[in-house]
């Protein structure tokens, strides 16, 4: 089947009923989404689908052709961060880190859908996500100001961007 | 791929570094020169050396140059996301005169680095920092000293800069033109200056965690991300209880399933494998629901944990007797509190990945001490410890002893009966809840006695407690060997007294008391499985201590910061008390109805890092709910080398400790634990997280390390206690502060 990850078309050769998660990881290669429960209760294997955070450890890929899937490898690279990136970077905000990429794409859904979502609802629309490190209060300052970066950058002509 | 018979770190002949991520499965296919097994715990060589140097004195056993001028440092130590990988760069930069970036850091592999035990009790940058600084200011004396008879100049118009040698006429060698074979293979002396706090390009400068950038773009950064040619997936198939028997499964049923390799049965030991990962799911569940045990009821009563304490205590040891044994004052008071057993909780759980090949086995693992676990691996397998190579890669966080060398057991045993194929082990999120062992629960006692003046004149402390350590070095403390055919055995628990404490972690009060009794009552059994989690007996007994200094302050009509200088002579002890209270506004003021302060303080182990805490808490008498709302923290680490991380850590210390103290209890029957997801064992949400919390690193530069990464988790719990008392007129005195248990306790 067809699968569009981060703007790329892929064919993969999975069971219809395999988790989006497992297709990404292993299939792809894709190491951003992580194995935290299988179950949606931690969002450590978060990702957009057509824009929204989904759990892809409980969502079969039969759900999504045709369906834009992005994952943190979709925000930016390690030479090129995209604002998210360069904001978790920039406040340190990782202990170890595993969290982290599924922090940032919920993050991301939610100011891609209110570029002006302010602190308390982004501190409310991170609910599902669990970090066990006590990183808290450093990914609330990054999504802050990855809301102030990610403004910036649509503002920026496309020639700067690309 | 060859696994080459590891190397022994004090004598090797070459450089062997092969540091990243992704070139870590090429593993040098040379053979290298033998050594005998390592025992857990490394004996001291030369005990007057600083740090890991005592143990591992030779100098290119931590730093190695090529010739290039490429500086290479190993470290024995493991990054468990405290930052460890950025730190230890900086404090050897700093010696070497050199861009922390521009060192390569190879951290704990049996087949490279020295043995430096566990990474554990908040002390790597205590003995491995230690340690690396050291060598690092002898290689560069020695550099110098090179330097001095190629160039015919003498040593002092010389100096170290950039990664070279700087003559006072101009010239320059990098230390890649001066190091020859052999020349660090020296002892260290421990007689070389270290540079003073003033000259400091690195330590205590905020430096970027070098492994961050990865983490957030996807980079292979986890040993969950590792993906080796021709790997093949494994999932385990767990008894419902730790001692049940297997009886029966229907194993053609699972192997015919799609893509299932073989299911592997040892004893109790199952597990099926597979070509792809959702094939060893999907055939996990089968096994799952159609393999039957025989299991017995042989767990406590998990609503009279004091009970099966107090009905199992082998013997009594003495943590302290000081003074008196009996002394007379105006008011006595006493009481008692309870922690429950609580999880690690890492949000990854447990993997690791196997290969055996040649006879030898090569694990990647998240251990948090690669020497200890090979050995404990290799006795499981019947395999000389040279023949186990265990090296790290980091997994999610773990505080502990969570499922990490279980998991590396796994994925061993079953890579023994498929040889030449790596075997990636990943436990679900059921079986890390329910198999990792959790930290021990406990019951406290505390009596002290206020004379006329309100000072405390006598104390009586006792505690019931396992050990808080089962850890590797043995086959027994492994699950896989435990229910493998051969039915390993964990080593019987002994009481052990020790100035860094264990169960007794922190029993002794810091506070200037004339006369004291602490004793540990030591309960042997652990019908619930129980090791090391953050702090060890620290958590429950600064919580104990410190709500009990609150109590005593009130019945002396103190304030209770002023009641703690009263009691501290101890002047950085004080210096974190009073700059908390400051950061914090700490006041008498009244406070609206349901919000209360809450102050504590320790000392961590009474010889690691100075912390105190201040905050304040809302208590919703209808709910149950309590929410903290900001905090103010001081903490004195003696010198800072990485401050943010300081900072970083002792955030996230207070988060963690915040979420135990309100949340955190394992359920179980009398048969099963009952905590098999995040639904049954809840933890902090972003909900609970409060409004602010302000840490304030006290700096002595010039001065030791002290261990800080688990220094917050007793006075968080305290100081909430507090907060409550504070905010109710009613002390909490069982964790943790379940709705429930604030509701009852409010009489609501």
């Amino acid at each position: 089947m067809k699968l569009t990850v981060n703007g790329t078309a892929h064919e993969v050769d999975a069971d219809p009923s395999t988790p989006l998660l497992y297709v990404l990881r292993n299939d792809l290669g894709l190491n951003g989404a992580k194995f935290g429960c299988g179950l949606g209760q931690c969002g450590a294997c978060t990702v957009m689908v057509d824009g929204k955070a989904v759990f892809s450890c409980l969502t079969p890929v039969m759900l999504l052709e045709d369906r834009e899937i992005k994952t943190v490898e979709g925000l930016g690279t390690i030479d090129n961060p995209g604002p998210m990136q360069t904001a978790f970077i920039e406040e340190q905000a990782a202990q170890c880190g595993y969290c982290i990429p599924g922090m940032m794409m919920r993050a991301q859904s939610i100011l891609e859908a209110n570029p002006d979502a302010t602190d308390d609802e982004l501190r409310h629309g991170l609910e599902p996500n669990l970090c066990r490190c006590g990183t808290h209060m450093r990914i609330l300052r990054a999504v802050s100001k990855a809301r102030t970066l990610m403004k910036s950058a649509s503002a920026a002509p496309a020639v700067e961007r690309a | 791929m060859n696994i080459s018979t590891p190397l022994n770190a004090t004598r090797r002949g070459f450089l062997a570094g092969t540091g990243a991520l992704v070139v870590s499965f090429a593993i040098p296919a040379v053979a290298q020169e033998g050594e005998v097994a390592t025992p857990a715990t490394p004996a001291p060589q030369n005990p007057d050396l600083p740090g890991s140097l005592a143990e591992t004195p030779s100098l290119d056993a931590w730093i190695r140059i090529d010739a290039n001028g490429k500086v290479t440092v190993f470290t024995g130590k493991v990054e468990l996301g405290q930052g460890t990988k950025t730190a230890l760069r900086q404090i050897a930069a700093e010696e070497l005169e050199m861009d922390p970036a521009s060192i390569e850091l190879i951290t704990a592999d049996t087949g490279q680095t020295p043995n430096e035990g566990y990474t554990a009790g908040s002390q790597t940058i205590q003995n491995s920092g230690t340690a690396i600084r050291h060598a690092s200011a002898e290689v560069r004396e020695i550099m110098i000293r090179q330097a001095s008879e190629k160039l015919g100049i003498p040593a002092e118009d010389l100096r170290a800069e950039n990664g070279r040698i700087v003559a006072s006429d101009g010239r320059t060698l990098g230390y890649g033109e001066i190091v020859a074979d052999d020349l660090l293979h020296v002892d260290a002396t421990g007689n070389v200056p270290l540079k003073s706090p003033d000259s400091y390009h690195a330590i205590g400068k905020p430096f970027a965690r070098v492994d961050i950038p990865a983490k957030v773009t996807g980079g292979a950064a986890f040993v969950q991300d590792l993906r080796p040619e021709g790997m093949l997936h494994a999932r385990l198939v767990r008894p419902p209880t730790y001692t049940a028997r297997l009886v029966e499964i229907d194993e053609d049923a699972i192997t015919s399933m799609p893509g299932v390799v073989t299911l592997v049965r040892d004893g109790d030991f199952l597990a099926v494998i597979a070509e792809q990962e959702f094939q060893a799911i999907t055939a996990m569940r089968a096994a799952y629901a159609t393999a039957k045990w025989d299991e017995k009821e042989n767990l406590p009563d998990q609503n009279d944990i004091p009970a099966f304490l107090e009905s199992a205590v082998s013997e009594t040891g003495s943590v302290a007797s000081v003074g008196a044994e009996s002394v007379s004052g105006a008011r006595t008071l006493q009481a008692q509190f309870t922690r429950p057993y609580q999880m690690h909780g890492s949000i990854g759980p447990s993997a690791a990945i196997a290969l055996f090949e040649n006879d030898a086995m090569t694990v990647w693992t998240h251990t948090q001490g690669v020497y200890p676990d090979r050995d404990a691996l290799a006795e499981m397998l019947d395999l000389p410890p040279e023949k186990v190579r265990c090296i790290h890669v980091e997994g999610s966080g773990c505080y502990g002893h969570n499922g990490a060398d279980d998991a590396a057991a796994d994925a061993a045993l079953i890579a023994k009966w498929l040889p030449g194929k790596p075997i990636r082990v990943q436990w679900t999120r059921e079986q890390e809840h329910l198999w990792e062992p959790y930290g021990a629960g406990m019951l406290t006692r505390v009596s002290a006695t206020l004379d006329d003046s309100g000072k405390i004149v006598d104390w009586r402390y006792d505690l019931w407690s396992n050990s808080h350590s089962t850890r590797p070095g043995s086959a027994g403390s492994l699950m896989a060997a435990r229910l493998m055919g051969r039915h390993f055995q964990l080593e019987p628990a002994k009481l052990q007294i020790s100035p860094s404490g264990n169960g007794d972690r922190n029993a002794i009060p810091l506070y200037d008391i004339p006369n004291q009794r602490v004793n540990w009552h030591f309960v042997p059994d652990m019908p619930v499985r129980v090791s090391a989690l953050r702090g060890l007996g620290a958590y429950c007994n600064i919580f104990s201590l410190e709500s009990f200094m609150d109590e005593l302050a009130e019945a002396a009509e103190t304030d209770p910061v002023e009641f703690r200088l009263r009691h501290m002579t101890d002047p950085r002890a004080r210096t974190v008390i009073e700059t908390a209270a400051e950061k914090f506004g700490w006041s008498d003021d009244p406070l609206p109805q349901g919000r209360g302060r809450g102050f504590a303080f320790a000392q961590y182990k009474n010889h690691a890092a100075y912390l105190a805490i201040a905050l304040e808490a809302a208590v919703d008498r209808e709910t149950g709910i309590v929410k903290i709302s900001h905090v103010a923290c001081a903490v004195d680490c003696g010198e800072a080398v990485a401050p943010d991380a300081i900072i970083n850590q002792t955030e996230g210390g207070i988060i963690q400790s915040m979420s135990w103290t309100l949340y955190e209890a394992v359920q179980f029957d009398r048969t099963r634990i009952q905590s098999p997801d995040w639904s049954a064992y809840p933890i902090a949400r972003f909900s609970a997280i409060p409004d602010s919390i302000e840490v304030a690193v006290v700096d002595n530069p010039g001065t030791p390390y002290l261990g800080v990464a688990e220094a917050a988790q007793g006075p968080t719990g305290a100081a909430i206690g507090n907060a409550f008392r504070h905010a109710t007129g009613k002390r909490i005195h069982d964790l943790p502060f379940t709705r429930e248990r604030v509701k009852t306790v409010l009489g609501v």
